[in-house]
């Protein structure tokens, strides 16, 4: 490697940078950071939303200027000479700019031009990326036209162009599906092991952090631990239990008990288990009374539940208030009687558009009160399945029944019987979260003292009260979240549909976003969830994996990971079992064409 | 029906807040008007004043000078250089340092005095044509006023001709009288067609369209939700630049509020009908602007506001038929000018109603089909 790589990719003293919100108010994105990163090795940055992960990579990049503090790049001095470390660092940001109208090649083809790549380089750092990527295929794909995992992996490409000493990377993996996400680690993996790239990474996915050589946890814009991921799994070792729950009792009532107790500093549920992580403190009767008739397992602890007991005890030791009160349940009347058993019902469900086949004789059907996941790789057909049971697209053929009714035949009153959170933010973002929830209510219909007490709940049941009267789209990301969640409930629908609704979205919301789903599923309300999060089909009463349109298991999340292979080296996770299924179907499909 | 009504007033109030809480949106839609309506009112105009002209005389004598002296008085026309050549004419003409050469012969008052017609020639630069004809009408003017003061003067018969010309509703033949409320038409309809276009693109585009067609609210509903803010809009400006015409031009309004308004108020109808149709055609932003510009640009310029419709083509003409503007400036002239009241104006109503029954409906269909 040069000689630059022996000094470290990336120095941080003291870096701090505030923003100015539209509302006037100022915010500090990072507080008195210090930070450093290894060269040819992998570099973690986790933490929640809005802790300053997107900042300090936007400050590595020299897009924006630190207000105080001094950040070196390669050994360069960012603020002074931005310029110079653009040229040799690679910056994916989140939402990459790849050019939709664009073929695959034309995109590479733009950024070596860009970044002056000369022709004879050009052809062999193509032939590699081509490799590495195994884009070759789809050279003349339309960028638009490409899954969400491909898409990725062409950004990683076309940032890869002109072969940078250090790769900025931030959340590279969001929206992606578990099979594309290993690709993508496969090819990080090869960028430092074989040519000793440096790699700065941020992402929600604790798993891959865990992955690195390094981890910095950021919470509030400051560094909370830094240090290689064990030192962070330390401090839980022996703390860690798989709780069995006892017979006919379901892991996620638990769990979400368990979640609210004081003594826990971490629970989900884990292959019909609740894994959980004790505090560092003597048990309560509580929580005695809740575990009562469980076994309990000691286990490994994992980075992810280091990661968790800091988060908790950072939010317990801050907040001058009690914790969060304990979601109560709403009181809310027995689910109407006009409700079929069956809320949602699909019967060989076609869509196609033009000669491609999107949805392909999918059946299934979902009882009410249930959680019913549906899992796929991008491009499966889950999105387009959603969009057809919401009365947004029409089906080619077949026959679906949406609480009894087809949406897109039914009278528009029918619709207020469901809730739809997309799978993109997609409310107004130039209105207040005042104006959004306020609208949205009149178009459900509520008034008068309903409304009010509907805005009111909703400004309490997710906090949005403090951002009021902040436009939308500029809320943080977690809370753009709440905020879509709490339109679609705020009429208080039978049945509720979520595209994806924890992409992009840190460890913390997702076990709060579970939690209020599992009680909504307790009061009667049937939730039909997508998720790239495997361990999260665990939450689900019933899961369908969906692959280019066609069914390929249905079940219990229990049946489905039977279906993942023994390697006995560990018990088979739900993310082993999609794996192995979706490969499982691919190979089929490929033998039968050969056929 | 009164729940359709409460959904409908959210999306209009939603819609409103969108495209007026933004100050610079605000701006952009109020200031322009204005501002075009002031340029339109000082530079659009056929009316000409300070001619720059040059002279020829060859006759130097009492009669040509006075000749001149009407000229050089009427503040239409400004001498700019007294040429003693005929060759230097066409030096001038051609650096276009004058518009006119005004050639007086050397026999101009002999032949004045001999009762024989003397001539005045001119010599005009006829690359603007219009121009060119505008100025040689107004000599025509001061000549035929220079014969009936000179025969006065020496006691010659009255010729057996005399034209006697009043021009109603416009009596000083101002062009500005006949800009300034076509604007009402013309503005309005650029910025209320490409507003509506738009909106529905955005929605389209960020994905809140799926957000809105999940909610109660019907196809029907939405459309009207759309419709009526960027109509308030439109019927705004239309105010602001009904005010700059009173106020600050001080063109007296003959007709009827109501009637203008009226009329108005239908045309934004079939205007936002155009603008709706082209929506629910388009998937982005991009499309939605290229396309409200693909048909304003033809609808402005054969809406007779700059070339009179009946010089055109046939085939242009039956094509003005279907273009709301050409309606909307016959109102606004009609109505402010003449004061033409309800009934005079249904041949330009009852089109404008057309094609809102068409456009609206039509748009309606696309949005549902689209979404299947």
């Amino acid at each position: 490697m040069t000689p630059a790589a022996a000094t470290l990719p990336l120095v941080a003293r003291g870096v701090t940078k505030r923003f100015r919100r539209a509302a006037g108010d100022e915010v500090a994105a990072l507080k008195d950071v210090s930070l450093e990163t290894h060269a040819g090795a992998l570099t973690a940055l986790v933490g929640p939303d809005s802790a300053g992960k997107t900042t300090l990579m936007r400050l590595a990049a020299g897009l924006v200027a630190p207000d105080a503090g001094e950040l070196t790049i390669l050994g360069i001095d960012v603020a002074r000479r931005p310029q110079e470390v653009q040229d040799r660092v690679g910056y994916m940001p989140q939402r990459f700019g790849l050019y939709e109208d664009l073929s695959v090649q034309e995109n590479l083809d733009l950024y070596a031009d860009l970044h002056g790549v000369s022709g004879r380089e050009r052809a062999l750092r193509y032939a590699e990326l081509m490799e590495m990527t195994a884009l070759g295929p789809f050279r003349d794909r339309l960028a638009g036209r490409l899954s969400g995992g491909m898409k990725q992996k062409l950004g990683l490409a076309c940032t890869l162009v002109r072969s940078p000493e250090l790769l900025l990377l931030d959340e590279p993996t969001v929206g992606v599906d578990p099979l594309s996400r290993r690709e993508l680690w496969q090819i990080m993996r090869r960028l430092v092991d074989e040519r000793g790239l440096s790699v700065l990474i941020t992402t929600s996915y604790l798993d891959e952090a865990e992955r690195c050589a390094h981890v910095a946890v950021l919470h509030d814009g400051a560094v909370l631990v830094q240090g290689p991921p064990a030192t962070i799994t330390r401090e839980v070792t022996g703390r860690a239990f798989l709780a069995v729950p006892p017979e006919g009792a379901k892991a996620r009532d638990l769990q979400a008990l368990l979640l609210d107790a004081p003594d826990i500093v971490e629970a989900v549920p884990q292959a019909g288990r609740v894994r959980l992580v004790r505090a560092n403190a003597p048990e309560t009767a509580a929580t005695q009374e809740l575990l009562a008739g469980c076994t309990l397992v000691p286990t490994q602890a994992r980075f992810e539940d280091g990661f968790m007991a800091l988060l908790k005890a950072r939010a317990r030791e801050r907040s001058t208030v009690a914790p969060r009160a304990s979601p109560q349940p709403r009181g809310r009347p027995p689910p109407r009687a006009a409700l079929p058993e069956v809320a949602i019902s699909v019967s060989d469900l076609v869509r196609s558009f033009g000669a491609f086949i999107a949805v392909d004789h999918v059946s299934f059907s979902v009882r009410q009160g249930e959680i019913f996941g549906l899992l796929g790789p991008n491009g499966a057909g889950k999105t387009t399945t959603f969009r057809m049971l919401c009365g947004l697209l029409a089906v080619s053929s077949g026959s679906l029944r949406v609480a009894g009714v087809d949406l897109r035949k039914a009278r528009a009153s029918a619709r207020e019987r469901i809730g739809y959170v997309a799978q993109k933010f997609s409310l107004y973002g130039q209105l207040t979260v005042a104006e959004n929830l306020e609208f949205f209510a009149s178009a459900y219909g509520l008034r008068g003292a309903r409304k009010e007490e509907r805005l009111a709940w909703a400004a309490r049941e997710f906090e949005l009260a403090s951002f009021a009267a902040l436009p939308s789209g500029q809320l943080p990301g977690g809370f753009k979240q709440r905020l879509a969640m709490a339109t679609a409930l705020l009429h208080e629908p039978d049945i509720l549909f979520l595209d994806e609704p924890t992409s992009g979205a840190d460890p913390l919301a997702r076990r709060e976003f579970w939690q209020r789903i599992t009680r909504l599923a307790e009061e009667g309300v049937t939730v039909i969830v997508t998720t790239h999060f495997m361990e999260e089909a665990e939450y689900c009463d019933r899961v369908l994996i969906l692959d280019a349109g066609k069914v390929l298991a249905e079940g219990t999340p229990a049946e489905i990971r039977a279906r993942a292979p023994e390697d006995g080296t560990h018990v088979p996770t739900m993310e082993d079992a999609f794996v192995a299924i979706v490969e499982a179907g691919r190979n089929g499909a490929r033998e039968r064409g050969v056929g | 029906m009164l729940e359709a009504l409460l959904r409908t007033l959210a999306l209009v109030r939603k819609e409103l807040l969108a495209v007026l809480k933004d100050p610079r949106t605000r701006v952009s839609l109020f200031v322009p008007p204005i501002f075009q309506c002031l340029i339109f009112g000082y530079a659009a105009t056929y009316d000409l004043s300070h001619i720059p002209y040059a002279v020829v005389d060859e006759d130097r004598s009492a009669a040509s000078r006075d000749f001149l002296a009407r000229l050089d008085g009427s503040r239409l026309f400004s001498r700019v250089a007294d040429l003693a050549r005929t060759e230097e004419i066409e030096a001038a003409i051609d650096t276009r340092r004058v518009l006119l050469v005004v050639r007086i012969a050397p026999d101009f008052e002999r032949r004045l005095y001999a009762r024989g017609p003397a001539n005045v020639q001119i010599i005009a630069d006829g690359r603007n044509s219009n121009t060119a004809a505008t100025a040689q009408g107004y000599i025509t003017t001061i000549v035929e006023a220079f014969n009936t003061e000179w025969r006065e003067a020496h006691g010659l018969p009255d010729p057996p001709l005399r034209l006697v010309t009043r021009a109603w509703f416009n009596p000083g033949l101002e062009t500005r009288w006949n800009m300034i409320p076509a604007l009402m038409g013309t503005l309005t309809m650029l910025q209320t067609l490409l507003l509506t276009a738009m909106s529905v693109a955005r929605e389209r585009e960020e994905g809140t369209f799926d957000q809105l067609l999940v909610t109660p609210l019907r196809p029907s509903e939405i459309m009207i939700g759309k419709a009526l803010p960027s109509m308030l809009v439109g019927l705004t400006q239309a105010t602001a630049i009904l005010l700059v015409a009173q106020l600050w031009f001080r063109i007296p309004f003959a007709g009827s509020f109501v009637t203008l308004y009226a009329g108005l108020g239908l045309f934004l109808l079939a205007a936002v009908g155009i603008g709706l149709l082209v929506s629910s055609i388009v998937a982005t932003m991009q499309q939605a602007m290229l396309w409200s510009f693909v048909i304003l640009m033809p609808f402005t310029l054969l809406s007779g506001l700059t070339t009179p419709i009946r010089n055109m083509p046939e085939v242009l003409q039956a094509f003005t038929l279907i273009n709301p503007l050409r309606y909307a400036i016959d109102i606004a002239h009609r109505v402010y000018l003449e004061g033409a009241t309800f009934d005079e104006l249904l041949p330009q109503l009852g089109p404008l109603m057309l094609i809102a029954a068409i456009t609206l409906p039509a748009a309606a269909y696309f949005f549902r089909k689209r979404i299947g």
